[in-house]
């Protein structure tokens, strides 16, 4: 078990500076000069641009840039932005907003999506089937932004049910529209994924020795069943955590979250590229972190899966 | 997408038929999805789109670039059907001539992810070894970037000019989607060509001295294309969504391109006064990503034999 997850962080390492070094090459390929505006409404004197480009690195060639970076964030040091401010202090600021709307996200996507599964798949071809199915195909096909204008309008401006916009202090409650925007194309997917794998599983032979040794029907689903099929869902719920971080600077940008996303929008628009790179690092290695997670957690849905 | 079936279905007739009774798994499939009533709407659906992107003057004889400001906002009427947006545009003439930016971005990006996904997915099941490890390991570089978050950070470095060209704008956003939406495919080509090459007639062609290319091209291809097709012609419509949200960020396909995401993003600030002209974009973008997610369900549903 440890051996396995040693191996399994070991693999991480090259993971994590390959997809580190296409952003940072990117990030600082991006067009613009860094100082334009920073000295008022002149250009800045050559004396200062000389100073910034040495102290940001600007004049080394791309490969030491990055090596000089990745040294640093090794010692746990993310950078300082051309503004001088440092980014894991503005992280350490943001990402608690991002994770509470994320794990909201993850809640409504898990609870929501499972039930609809299961309620479609124990009654499968019936209507609740096909209402399930034909809802989560609709929500998959209107894009997030859509969906999060419209509800805002609705729910927010119009009907005055929920807040509008959230404020810098991102209480629960006003995260619970953002949050349920965000899971929404989830939602339908966990909730087609938990249907078709309970459907296949309904018709296992241990299914029908459950049933037939006299256990209610109830428990041999929720026992056997249920619990067989949350496989694929699981490995979804982990795979689609990234794509939840991309969905995060869209429904960040609507609804005004003072958040990871819109920090990083903000950070691409100002060509700020040592924020860029250092919240890009660190949504990586969450992703890969909680995906490691989830092949931990096939162990406990499996116990014919073990790791050792 | 006909040519994603075309594909499967040329592509399993070659496999090796059974006796006289057994029918093959792709005309086996062919009748069920015959029988399919999604089949034949998605269908309908996606062809319709595919004139609206070749022909649009077959719909519409209203140029998409006529700006009426007088008449701007104007809700749907005899000479406007979708009413005009904010500056002054015919709504219906717009929508339909955006077809062709979603449709462009969608099919190509499909195309260019089979290609590369399909290639790395053959090397690294195939060949296994150091090469298997080494394609993963890329693989996995690219899987740990967020496709969303990957193209943002992507059109922020080489952001379109107002007079750049409509080809190289919307190449740049085929581009970047299939940079970043390979990997999946490619981890899906490698675990089925891993189920086809223990099979009985890939080691007889070995032991018969077959090149490894030709038994790739005969024996290993036909039999393992079928998941990848099935799910890139659902990721045709995810990619036409994110094309939609790169665009309403601001950053994807740029006026003068007319397209869906564009509109709406347009469209967002008036919703509190003229919601219609949101409602058709959306509309045409959410039945397009439907179309296409409705025939990679149906078509796997028909290759599937456990659903029956």
């Amino acid at each position: 078990m440890y051996k396995y997850i040693l191996r399994r962080l070991l693999q991480m390492i090259p993971v994590l500076l390959g997809s580190t070094f296409i952003i940072f090459a990117m990030v600082f390929a991006l067009p613009g000069d860094p100082t334009a505006g920073m000295c008022g409404e002149r250009p800045c004197a050559p004396a200062f641009v000389a100073k910034f480009k040495q102290e940001h690195n600007l004049n080394d060639p791309l490969p030491t840039r990055y090596a000089k970076y990745m040294g640093n964030l090794a010692q746990g040091d993310l950078g300082t932005t051309f503004r001088d401010i440092k980014v894991a202090d503005e992280l350490k600021q943001r990402y608690p907003t991002t994770a509470k709307l994320a794990g909201m996200a993850i809640i409504f996507e898990t609870l929501i999506g499972v039930i609809a599964g299961v309620m479609a798949g124990i009654r499968k071809g019936k209507f609740m089937d096909n209402l399930v199915l034909v809802s989560t195909l609709f929500v998959i096909a209107i894009p997030i932004f859509v969906i999060g204008a419209t509800l805002q309008y609705y729910l927010g401006v119009k009907w005055g049910l929920r807040p509008v916009t959230v404020s810098p202090q991102a209480t629960v409650n006003e995260l619970l529209l953002p949050a349920f925007v965000l899971g929404s194309t989830s939602v339908a997917y966990v909730a087609r994924l938990t249907r078709t794998n309970l459907v296949e599983n309904l018709r296992a032979d241990y299914l029908r020795t459950a049933i037939a040794k006299g256990l209610t029907r109830r428990r041999a689903i929720g026992l056997h069943a249920l619990r067989n099929s949350l496989i694929p869902v699981v490995t979804f719920i982990g795979a689609d955590f990234g794509g939840l971080l991309g969905g995060a600077i869209v429904t960040e940008r609507i609804f005004n979250i003072q958040g990871v996303g819109g920090y990083l929008f903000t950070g691409i628009h100002n060509r700020d590229g040592v924020s860029v790179v250092g919240t890009v690092t660190v949504l990586v290695l969450v992703f890969l972190l909680v995906n490691l997670l989830v092949d931990l957690l096939y162990g406990v849905l499996d116990p014919r899966i073990s790791h050792d | 997408m006909t040519e994603a079936s075309t594909i499967a279905v040329g592509a399993e007739t070659s496999a090796p038929a059974g006796h006289d009774e057994a029918r093959s798994l792709t005309s086996d499939a062919w009748r069920s999805l015959k029988k399919n009533p999604i089949f034949w709407v998605s269908m309908a659906l996606i062809v319709a789109f595919l004139l609206m992107a070749v022909w649009p003057s077959l719909f519409t004889n209203v140029d998409p670039a006529e700006a009426v400001l007088k008449q701007a906002r104007e809700r749907p009427s005899a000479n406007a059907w979708f009413g005009r947006d904010i500056q002054g545009y015919d709504i219906y003439s717009r929508t339909i001539y955006g077809a062709r930016a979603s449709i462009l971005v969608g099919v190509f990006a499909s195309i260019a992810t089979v290609l590369i996904g399909g290639a790395m997915g053959v090397i690294a099941g195939y060949y296994g070894g150091w090469l298997d490890a080494v394609v993963s390991r890329v693989t996995d570089i690219f899987f740990a970037i967020p496709l969303l978050l990957g193209g943002i950070l992507f059109m922020a470095t080489f952001p379109n000019d107002v007079d750049s060209p409509y080809l190289l704008v919307v190449g740049k956003v085929v581009l970047v989607l299939s940079i970043f939406g390979w990997p999946g495919l490619a981890r899906l080509m490698r675990s089925s060509v891993l189920q086809v090459k223990p099979n009985d007639y890939v080691q007889a062609a070995r032991a018969l001295g077959a090149t490894p290319w030709r038994i790739i091209r005969a024996h290993v291809l036909p039999n393992a294309l079928a998941p990848m097709i099935v799910v890139a012609t659902i990721n045709l419509g995810v990619f036409i969504s994110v094309e939609a949200t790169l665009s309403f960020l601001g950053i994807g396909l740029t006026p003068p391109a007319i397209s869906w995401g564009v509109a709406i993003s347009d469209a967002i600030v008036a919703l509190r006064t003229t919601p219609h002209i949101l409602l058709f974009p959306s509309l045409f973008l959410s039945l397009a990503v439907l179309a296409f997610i409705m025939l990679g369900d149906a078509v796997r549903d028909a290759f599937d034999p456990k659903s029956r």
